[in-house]
């Protein structure tokens, strides 16, 4: 605990010192970068120790501010949440020393330090506070400290714009979560979490947690804000946002889960089917963007569905007194929110390195990249084919645990058990294949074939600080995916602490399970070796004979150009064609329809479905009613004065009635 | 991990590229033609094994990891399909889901070999892939699940090695309605009319075979022997679920079940000869059915 405390304190030193130094770039670099690097690194061996199973720790010290205290407490749940964030942390702060170079001069970049130091530090809270006041107000500082970061290039209109949006939504979820403990604190009389205890309206209270932590993880429809905000910040905060800040949304949902006593069967169903609109409408949306970040921003919404379904089949299966079930569902989400840190912040960076050499975010004026960014293209492959939950990577081992759950529970649950499972795996599937689709688009496009404009064909490899977060999360992403039997077996403690089930019988379970994880580790680790046979086989092969090169074959055409090639907008455009309804994507075509054409000119648009249709006509809505109050505001004191009045006579009315 | 047999992979192997052939007979036939040698695909990739190979300027080395990601994954999964009453070489609880998903990772492969080259063509292959088996992998989950929930097993080899005439028998509508589904998906996987046609001439209407238009040499003999392997595998399933005779006798049911290939072979080669491919937009809707079909299965 006392390292936890001294990292938070770190954190604060390098805030504090990125304002003192603000104006001496080469300091505010050292000591920004240093306070978030130099924390994490404090505070990740007792996160490793709890998240092993030491037993949990606290600390309370007393607090002015009324119910509240600084209680905080380290258990399985919060140290697993603090793992990636510490990781993530670390290596988006040695990435920002150089990313943010390009910005020196240009903007002052003492607050972006200053900022991210806070968000780090704000996280570390949020997961280890036990008390609802510390929690909330921890909670706002991480979205106030994310926002700033966020309009970072806040002299562009759209950063603002997206900024705006974040903070609205962001506190809407607050809202819910502040009257969720309200009714908490209220009905056991204290604000500190190991009061809090299953009481009546226990739906109520996870509705509120739903939607209140839902905004924050990006549950659609409340997803909004991630496609607007995680373009629009520099990479290395989307980095940190997406792979991390978001899941402080699940850790409060799971925290919750804990006060409420068993869960009741619908809490599953309405996971497993907010998991799927989640997963499937996220990778369609992500299909048909057009912005490399956006569409990792899109991803991200689908991954927190898979995550989502996970909790659900894991809930569900609680509920029917199956508890191998939900050990199995509940390892596969968490298993997942790790690995999603992983490979997320992997490709954020990657898009990060993309952008910063070549200026565009836009894949279809991309192209060839991987000659020209080798390291930046090969790292940003693994963590392609490891989001799309391909083995020999870690998406696959988290997803395999669904899907055996989901299996499982297909098999022995009653019918009303059995429906979400079948609708988990199939949905599962479906989502895998989209991702495929997706992510090769991603990688394909960006990094493949021929440059599509000079931006593209003029790029250089990112310096060595940009390279490196991506080869140590790479790494991390085949670790999982080789040795995922051994990370299984080790959550037996923070499972235990989820499910409220004895951890003895939690580890048993974990065992049986990791069997399987086991040998899916086997099966990835001949993947590589028996491709890596066959190449050399090839290569040998080839050693003695004739290799010619040529132009790539276009049915006897031999002078392509870079812009013939298959765009992203035409990959994905047959299953776009098939999500049209749901997508209405927007076609706009100018030129004229001769038979000799002059100039045309051909774009799509896809804006967010539910941005379009459900929330800016609800806040144009609700500022058109605010409108028509305006006439009660007159600027003249006898007017309010009156207002006062009737106020007053009204309440002495009711009082007395 | 169950200990298991060698001989469904060695058949597999082996006998693969012959059963490609045997569709090519059947077409033959049907056309009134005497076709080529049973043993001609064999001679092909030996062929093909010897030359020498001439690479694209654009590629990159992502090109020359398409054909053997595809093919070590293709052999890997062919590791946990039984075969003929003889269980899989491996065998654990959801070893299914690794299948589909090893196959799953050499397409993602052969997708981005194929968007290496820069080529429309490739690229158009490439976007065709992606998309119809984005829809044939719920089918072919829904299928599975159908599977697991009649026989009460996790893994394929005590799966197919319970689905036996008694169960047809008893569960007949759920058993022929995954068998649609499964066969749906196996048409559209191995790229066989109605939903591509392999040996058409025009790149514009392809769609496996021009993902691989620049592949040449031993390259593409890893791929053509892949697309014979991946074949087998999913031929291997419907029989293990269509045929299901356990005569007691080893050799007996291997026989039996390798009968059961040639037929699907001959099948496939009447389907081939008997309609047209269908137009590229109506293949979603076919994949839709066999999603539907599987779910009914479930449903039942």
């Amino acid at each position: 605990m006392t390292a936890l405390l001294i990292s938070i304190l770190l954190f604060g030193i390098g805030a504090a010192g990125s304002l003192i130094v603000a104006n001496r770039i080469r300091w505010l670099t050292f000591v920004g970068a240093g306070g978030v690097i130099l924390g994490s690194l404090t505070g990740i061996a007792p996160a490793v120790r709890a998240a092993l199973g030491a037993p949990p720790q606290s600390l309370r010290i007393a607090w002015d501010v009324p119910y509240g205290s600084l209680y905080f407490r380290l258990d399985a749940l919060s140290a697993f949440f603090l793992l990636p964030i510490f990781l993530i942390c670390a290596l988006a702060a040695l990435y920002g020393t150089q990313y943010l170079e390009a910005y020196r001069g240009r903007k002052a970049l003492a607050p972006s330090w200053f900022f991210l130091n806070v968000l780090a530090a704000s996280m570390v809270v949020v997961v280890l506070a036990h008390n609802a006041i510390l929690f909330l107000m921890a909670w706002e500082t991480m979205a106030l400290s994310s926002f700033f970061l966020v309009t970072f290039e806040d002299d562009k209109e759209s950063t603002r714009q997206a900024g705006w949006t974040y903070l609205v939504a962001s506190h809407i979820g607050t809202a819910c979560l502040l009257v969720l403990f309200v009714l908490l604190g209220r009905a056991n009389g204290s604000m500190d979490f190991d009061r809090f205890s299953a009481s009546a309206a226990t739906g109520l209270l996870f509705v509120l947690a739903l939607i209140g932590f839902g905004t924050k993880a990006g549950f659609i429809p409340l997803h909004v804000w991630l496609p607007e905000a995680h373009p629009a910040a520099p990479s290395h905060v989307s980095a940190v946002m997406s792979a991390v800040m978001i899941k402080t949304g699940i850790y409060g949902l799971l925290r919750i889960l804990t006060f409420l006593g068993p869960p009741q069967a619908w809490w599953g169903w309405t996971l497993c089917a907010i998991g799927l609109s989640s997963g499937v409408l996220g990778v369609v949306l992500a299909l048909a963007q057009h912005d490399l970040k956006r569409l990792l921003a899109y991803s991200s919404v689908e991954n927190i569905g898979i995550i989502a379904l996970g909790l659900g089949v894991g809930i569900v299966a609680l509920s029917a007194g199956a508890p191998f079930i939900a050990i199995v569902a509940f390892a596969g989400a968490l298993l997942h929110v790790l690995n999603h840190a992983l490979f997320k912040g992997l490709l954020f960076l990657g898009a990060g390195n993309v952008a910063h050499e070549t200026h565009t975010r836009e894949i279809d004026r991309l192209g060839g990249l991987l000659r020209r960014m080798p390291g930046t293209g090969a790292t940003f492959l693994i963590g392609a084919a490891a989001i799309s939950g391909l083995p020999p990577l870690n998406g696959f081992v988290s997803e395999f645990l669904i899907y055996l759950a989901s299996f499982r529970g297909a098999i022995s649950l009653d019918a009303s058990g059995s429906v979400p499972m079948l609708a988990t795996l199939s949905g599962l599937a479906l989502i895998g294949g989209l991702a495929t689709a997706c992510f090769t688009k991603a990688f394909g496009i960006v990094f493949l074939g021929h440059p599509r404009t000079e931006h593209a064909e003029t790029a250089h490899e990112a310096g060595p600080v940009m390279l490196v977060p991506g080869f140590v999360l790479a790494s991390g992403c085949a670790f999982i995916g080789l040795f995922g039997s051994t990370v299984v077996q080790s959550m037996a403690p923070l499972i235990s602490t989820v499910t409220g089930l004895p951890r003895i019988s939690v580890g048993e379970n974990l065992v049986q399970a990791s069997k399987s994880v086991a040998i899916v580790g086997y099966f990835a680790a001949l993947l590589i070796g028996l491709a890596a046979l066959l190449s050399l086989a090839r290569t040998i092969a080839l050693s003695r004979r004739r290799v010619a090169t040529a132009e790539t074959w276009g049915c006897g055409y031999a002078n392509p150009s870079p812009r013939m090639q298959y765009t992203a907008s035409s990959f994905t455009q047959p299953l776009t064609e098939i999500f049209g309804t749901f997508l209405q994507t927007r076609q706009i075509f100018t030129g004229s329809d001769q038979l000799f054409l002059q100039r045309a000119e051909f774009r799509t648009h896809t804006d967010d479905p539910y941005q379009r249709y459900l929330f800016r006509p609800l806040f144009h809505g609700i500022s058109r009613g605010m409108n028509s109050l305006r006439p009660l505001q007159q600027a003249k004191v006898q007017y309010y004065v009156l207002y006062i009045a009737i106020t007053l006579l009204a309440l002495l009315l009711w009082q007395v009635s | 991990m169950s200990s298991g047999s060698l001989l469904p992979l060695i058949l597999a192997v082996v006998l693969a590229p012959l059963m490609q052939a045997v569709i090519t007979r059947t077409k033959s036939v049907l056309a009134g033609r005497i076709g080529q040698p049973l043993l001609q695909p064999y001679r092909d990739l030996w062929k093909l094994l010897r030359k020498g190979a001439v690479y694209s300027q654009t590629t990159t080395w992502i090109f020359q990891m398409g054909p053997t990601v595809g093919l070590a994954s293709v052999i890997l999964a062919m590791g946990l399909v039984p075969f003929g009453g003889s269980p899989a070489l491996s065998g654990f609880t959801g070893d299914f889901v690794l299948i589909a998903y090893l196959m799953a990772a050499g397409r993602f492969f052969t997708v981005v070999a194929a968007l290496d080259t820069g080529s429309s063509f490739e690229g158009m292959g490439a976007s065709r892939e992606v998309t119809f088996s984005a829809l044939a992998e719920p089918a072919l989950f829904l299928g599975l699940a159908a599977l697991v929930r009649q026989t009460g097993h996790l893994s394929l080899s005590p799966v197919l090695a319970s689905v036996s005439t008694v169960t047809w028998r008893h569960a007949a509508p759920i058993l022929s309605l995954t068998l649609a589904g499964l066969i749906i998906v196996f048409l559209a996987e191995n790229a066989r009319i109605p939903v591509d046609d392999p040996t058409t001439h025009l790149e514009l209407t392809m769609i496996h075979e021009v993902m691989v238009l620049d592949h040449s040499g031993p390259d593409f003999a890893l791929i053509q022997y892949g697309a014979a392997l991946k074949m087998w595998l999913f031929a291997a399933i419907i029989i293990g679920v269509a045929a299901p005779w356990h005569f007691g006798n080893r050799w007996i049911d291997l026989g039996a079940a390798l009968g059961g290939m040639l037929v699907l072979g001959i099948a496939t080669g009447v389907i081939e000869s008997s309609m047209a491919r269908l137009r590229l937009l109506r293949v979603p809707q076919l994949l839709l059915v066999a999603i539907v079909l599987s779910a009914l299965a479930l449903a039942l």
